[in-house]
């Protein structure tokens, strides 16, 4: 009889924590300054860019929500993404400033005496004290705007530096600059299905302890669209994987060099979505080889 | 633009269809009845291509350029731009449209509409029926409600429709000048909507290519 109580209370004392620890996200560390953010986090392209929309700003602010709920940390934007800048502020500012929040945004102009305005410019948008992460946008005048970066970092203006690129373009110039320049972070596009950065990109920002973000996970959504005609494979749920989403993030987030990939959304069941596949277990290196192969085959 | 090979419509475009066909929803409802006075002023300008008194040049050209200055101001300027950084630009367009508009068919009275009964005129009266007449009854058949529905003299793609059938009318060589904004608009618009998914990409992208073979003909003759 005691024994049997004694069993019930530690079960119930351990389920939820067994619980907790299925869905507490994974994290991984910012390789200059052991910082760790959660594998997962959060696009703004397209998905943020809604104007002055009240009820479009409403689910903008709503998936925000679900995402700090569900242990969400880094929020990635750019002067690029029309109105998302805006979008995000208004949303921070709903939900009283989270203080997890890991603020990446961009510069994006050709002018690289234009950088240090367009940046205050974010910044109010976004209404935050400062940037965690600014990086040059798709490499735009980055010999200009890198140094200027660099020394904000060194007054303690932004407390991370990196670049960006995305669908494999400039994959040579982003190599030359991770090898020179004391980046902390470099963006770029990796999934299933574009593992062009595997090669040396990934490799290379191990070596020289550089964080990695990853963008489009889903190739804007096509990915999933094309995956989504085909069941999901029943292995799946060896990794707890329960959708096609889920399987693609965990194969991205799984690479060791990745620090967080940052899919874009506008839904709440998705961000949850999207944020549980960072948790729980990750594919081992057989298991990664067997998704890459059977998406290459559908 | 380095490697320009790999881009491809999608990149450049920065917005969801929903967030597009909502804005021309809240324009709609923000500028209501506004659009019942375009329509009309829309279906007189076509009924002055039937009155030959003098003055009926500078009034279409002086309606045209005064609906252009109102959907740039209004819906490109104030919304557009808010969503798309590019509209800031694309406005520049509709004030070259409007300027062109004003010099040639209101102060030098250069322009004369008529129709006639060639390609040009069919073409040029299809486009005035496909503005006034189809572009408002697409979005209830693409399923998205009246409320989206684009009305001539309240969004860009039908107001910019229209100028191009008219100047498919004008008597003598074909207004190139004049038919350069419109094109270009309806060129960067078709591709918008072609990203975007939207049925109505197929028919604005045949809309703007039409009148140019239709106006090279009559040009030729």
């Amino acid at each position: 009889m005691i024994r049997a109580m004694a069993m019930a209370a530690a079960a119930a004392l351990l389920r939820p924590l067994s619980a907790r620890a299925l869905t507490a996200p994974v994290t991984r560390p910012i390789p200059s300054s052991g910082e760790r953010l959660p594998v997962v986090g959060l696009g703004t392209w397209i998905t943020f860019n809604v104007g002055d929309d009240p009820e479009l700003r409403d689910e903008c602010a709503a998936v925000m929500r679900a995402f700090f709920r569900e242990g969400g940390r880094v929020i990635d934007s750019s002067p690029m993404y029309g109105s998302s800048q805006e979008v995000i502020g208004d949303g921070l500012g709903r939900l009283g400033r989270p203080p997890d929040l890991f603020s990446a945004d961009k510069v994006w102009t050709s002018s690289g005496a234009g950088g240090p305005a367009q940046i205050e410019e974010s910044r109010s948008s976004w209404r935050v004290p400062r940037f965690d992460l600014l990086q040059v946008h798709n490499l735009l005048a980055w010999e200009e705007h890198l140094p200027d970066l660099l020394a904000m970092k060194a007054e303690g203006r932004v407390r991370y530096v990196g670049i960006t690129t995305s669908e494999g373009r400039r994959h040579r110039e982003v190599e030359e600059i991770m090898a020179s320049r004391p980046i902390d972070f470099v963006q770029i596009t990796y999934n299933a299905v574009d593992r062009a950065v595997e090669r040396r990109i990934l490799p290379l920002a191990r070596d020289r302890g550089i964080a990695v973000l990853v963008n489009r996970p889903f190739r804007q959504g096509a990915l999933i669209r094309h995956v989504e005609r085909h069941r999901l494979p029943s292995w799946s749920g060896e990794i707890g994987a329960a959708s096609w989403a889920q399987l693609l993030l965990k194969f991205i987030v799984s690479h060791p060099a990745v620090t967080c990939a940052i899919p874009a959304t506008a839904k709440v069941a998705h961000v949850v979505e999207n944020m549980r596949a960072g948790a729980g277990v990750f594919p081992e290196p057989a298991m990664r080889r067997r998704i890459a192969a059977h998406i290459e085959r559908l | 633009m380095p490697e320009w090979w790999t881009y491809t419509l999608s990149d450049f475009l920065l917005f969801s269809p929903r967030t597009y066909y909502r804005l021309i929803e809240r324009h709609n409802a923000a500028v209501w009845p506004w659009q019942i006075m375009t329509l009309g002023l829309g279906l007189a300008t076509a009924g002055l291509l039937l009155h030959r008194a003098p003055w009926q040049g500078r009034l279409v050209s002086g309606v045209l350029a005064a609906l252009w200055s109102w959907v740039a101001w209004s819906f490109v300027w104030r919304r557009y731009a808010v969503i798309n950084w590019a509209a800031t630009y694309l406005t520049g367009l509709y004030v070259v449209e409007v300027l062109l508009l004003l010099w040639a068919g209101v102060v030098r009275g250069a322009l004369s509409f008529r129709w006639s009964r060639d390609a040009a005129g069919a073409t040029g009266l299809a486009l005035l029926l496909l503005s006034l007449g189809v572009y408002p009854l697409l979005a209830p058949l693409a399923g998205r409600g009246w409320r989206q529905s684009e009305i001539f003299g309240v969004v860009p793609d039908p107001t910019v429709l229209a100028p191009v059938g008219l100047l498919l009318l004008v008597e003598g060589a074909p207004p190139w000048r004049l038919l350069i904004a419109p094109v270009l608009w309806c060129a960067v618009s078709g591709a918008t909507l072609l990203a975007l998914g939207s049925p109505e990409a197929w028919i604005l992208v045949p809309a703007v290519l039409l009148p140019l073979g239709a106006a090279a003909a009559r040009g030729r003759r």
